[in-house]
């Protein structure tokens, strides 16, 4: 889905670093990246390539210690420097949080109802009484069954998928304009996986809100997103419609990325995956120089010497940050897929 | 949850049995024959044998054992060789002092200890947190014997802000009585809140780190609500952990505080049955501590399900 009008959030040139013992730690580099209304974007990456720091930078919840600039505008409001109590106001009711692990995300002392209350009772200025009513519904909205009986269940009480549909709920219970989803399905097992994903779709065609996916499941990003980005050591390497980048992935990353995931056929017999070598590199501060060159295959000295920009690399809202990007299909496994 | 509470209440009855078993075959254990005690200077057989009569002593162990508790569950805990009063009616007039004490003791730990431990906890690294820590490691260190000889020499005799020794009880005169009371409950918190402080600030520091206070902070919660509802509760258990744990030493430091503030409590009376070898006295203030003991337990798992739902055993299906 591709919408023309403005964005509802708006990153610009957002970058994040840590100091720490040994120096300062480049976390997230020049990040750029619109979500229109009722888009949903994935965000894929390995582990350490600066995913949930982007996301958790949105809404000013890194520790303090985290030097965040750029811009981020949500409906035209800066967020990247805003006084505390003006996020305050923001999280929760125009940005809202799903979280991994959906055990440990839920407070274990407090009944779910009482957790998707909060939320109302601070953004909403509900009663407590009209909260939990809300609560109720919200639950039902999400698909979970008896909602009047699981309102007053702890955690512990409820599976897997149940607390993350719980966690739903409450991301959603202001109507944000925002959704924000670090990793949803990655605790949970494929069926329920795929009811979660099923359970946001839902939420956007109803509610309108944009979802910010993150994940490093490339099956999780073709079920649902509308466009995808790809990133790697801290920067954005590619952008794209996520049919347009799954058939023509332009970045070799991300070309590596698709070949290391299993797909159906692809694989059988004695085909192994083929994986990317090397690490992603943890980076003191970012180079003049492609951040994936040590592990591909193509470097040469113009990668090493200097940072390639992202760049229209044909087809519709297709960029790629590549000296050389792939021209047709990258691998021969890919080739022999299509 | 009622089942859960009858099979706590049940388990504590059979270790107060025990308890009483161990008690009653301890003081029997003693070297040295009560009748030859009580006889004074008729140590004829005759008068030994009647005084064992007297005292149900020519009877088999079980059928004494079975008096003493039936005379226990009367109240009567038999008669201070020393004073020639009942044991029970000094029980009622140091009990109360020892009661309120302790209580007193626990509420200022942990007043103290708990918002000492969250403050350092969420003022991590900054000049709070040394503060408090400063003050635990003291409150540790430092023996409360000595910081009580200190308070009495400072705050009383010197500046005479609060008496020295001495106690009016509660229902004579209230104001009197915290006024007495005061200074020897903190003396005997310190070392309680020390404890509480430090183990409330690492459970802080867990639960500050937690997903679930990363959640609460996502859904634009202020920080009070934050550290209150999601971290504090969450930490809670392990402070009334500690509490439980720490009451024994509770107990013996009040031995020791009513002492030097000259307070007539449970404590002052253990210690003179015990310099002079009050028998009936010492019986009754070991089990009334064990009573005391299993009493507290259950009230500390009471809590833990109170605070804790994970903990509770609910007959209803989930």
């Amino acid at each position: 889905m591709t919408t023309a009008s403005a964005p509802v959030l708006e990153i610009r040139d957002l970058s994040v670093s840590f100091p720490t013992e040994t120096g300062t730690v480049s976390a997230v580099d020049g990040v750029s990246l619109d979500l229109a209304a009722g888009e949903i974007v994935g965000m894929v990456g390995e582990s350490g390539c600066g995913k949930s720091v982007t996301a958790m930078s949105l809404a000013g919840l890194l520790p303090s210690s985290a030097r965040v600039t750029g811009s981020v505008r949500l409906d035209g409001t800066q967020l990247v420097g805003a006084r505390e109590s003006a996020l305050r106001r923001v999280r929760g009711r125009e940005i809202a949080y799903i979280f991994q692990e959906p055990m440990t995300s839920l407070n274990p002392v407090l009944t779910v109802g009482r957790q998707i209350g909060e939320v109302l009772q601070v953004h909403e200025r509900m009663s407590r009484r009209a909260a939990r009513a809300r609560a109720v519904e919200l639950l039902t909205l999400v698909g979970i069954p008896s909602a009047a009986q699981r309102v007053d269940n702890y955690p512990h009480q409820l599976s897997g998928g149940m607390r993350q549909r719980v966690m739903i709920a409450m991301a959603v219970a202001c109507g944000p304009k925002v959704l924000v989803a670090d990793e949803p399905t990655t605790a949970l097992d494929v069926t329920v996986q795929a009811g979660i994903l099923q359970v946001l779709r839902d939420l956007r065609d109803r509610l309108g809100t944009s979802v910010l996916i993150i994940t490093h499941d490339l099956g999780v990003i073709a079920d649902i997103a509308d466009r995808v980005v790809v990133m790697y050591a801290g920067r954005v390497v590619e952008r794209a419609p996520v049919d347009d980048l799954f058939a023509h992935p332009r970045h070799r990353y991300t070309a590596g990325l698709l070949s290391a995931s299993p797909q159906p056929g692809r694989h059988a017999g004695t085909d192994r995956l083929t994986e990317i070598p090397g690490l992603v590199p943890v980076l003191a501060s970012q180079p003049d120089a492609c951040t994936f060159a040590d592990r591909c295959p193509a470097a040469d000295e113009q990668c090493r010497a200097a940072a390639p920009p992202l760049e229209d690399v044909g087809g519709t809202d297709h960029v790629a940050a590549c000296w050389h990007p792939c021209i047709t299909a990258p691998t021969a496994a890919q080739e022999a897929n299509r | 949850m009622a089942r859960y509470l009858l099979t706590r209440a049940w388990q504590s009855a059979l270790t107060l049995l025990l308890s009483t078993i161990v008690v009653f075959v301890g003081v029997r254990a003693l070297p040295g024959d009560p009748a030859l005690a009580l006889a004074g200077e008729d140590r004829s057989p005759e008068a030994l044998e009647a005084i064992r009569r007297h005292y149900g002593l020519d009877q088999p162990l079980p059928v004494q054992f079975a008096q003493y508790v039936e005379r226990m569950a009367q109240g009567d805990f038999g008669v201070s060789i020393r004073t020639g009063t009942p044991v029970s009616s000094m029980l009622t007039t140091a009990l109360p002092v020892t009661v309120e004490l302790s209580v007193l003791a626990i509420l200022i730990a942990a007043a103290l200890g708990v918002g000492a431990g969250v403050l350092a906890a969420v003022r991590r690294g900054r000049p709070a947190e040394w503060l408090a820590n400063g003050l635990a490691l003291i409150g540790l260190s430092v023996p409360h014997f000595w910081l009580g000889l200190l308070a009495i020499l400072y705050l009383s005799v010197a500046t005479g802000l609060f008496p020295a020794s001495g106690f009016v009880p509660i229902l004579e005169d209230p104001v009197d009585n915290l006024h007495h009371i005061v200074l020897p409950a903190v003396i005997l918190g310190t070392g309680l809140a020390a404890i509480i402080m430090r183990q409330t600030r690492s459970a802080m520091l867990d639960s500050l780190s937690s997903d679930y206070v990363r959640t609460a902070k996502a859904k634009g919660l202020r920080p009070r609500a934050v550290i209150t509802r999601h971290a504090l509760r969450n930490s809670l258990i392990v402070v009334v952990t500690v509490v439980g744990l720490q009451l024994g030493g509770l107990i013996s430091g009040a031995v020791v505080t009513e002492q030097i503030f000259g307070l007539p409590g449970f404590g002052k009376m253990t210690i003179d049955a015990v310099f002079q070898r009050d028998y009936p006295v010492i019986q009754a203030v070991v089990l009334l501590t064990a009573a005391a003991y299993i009493v507290i337990n259950f009230f500390v798992d009471l809590l833990y399900s109170v605070i804790d739902p994970r903990i509770r055993v609910t007959g209803d299906p989930a």
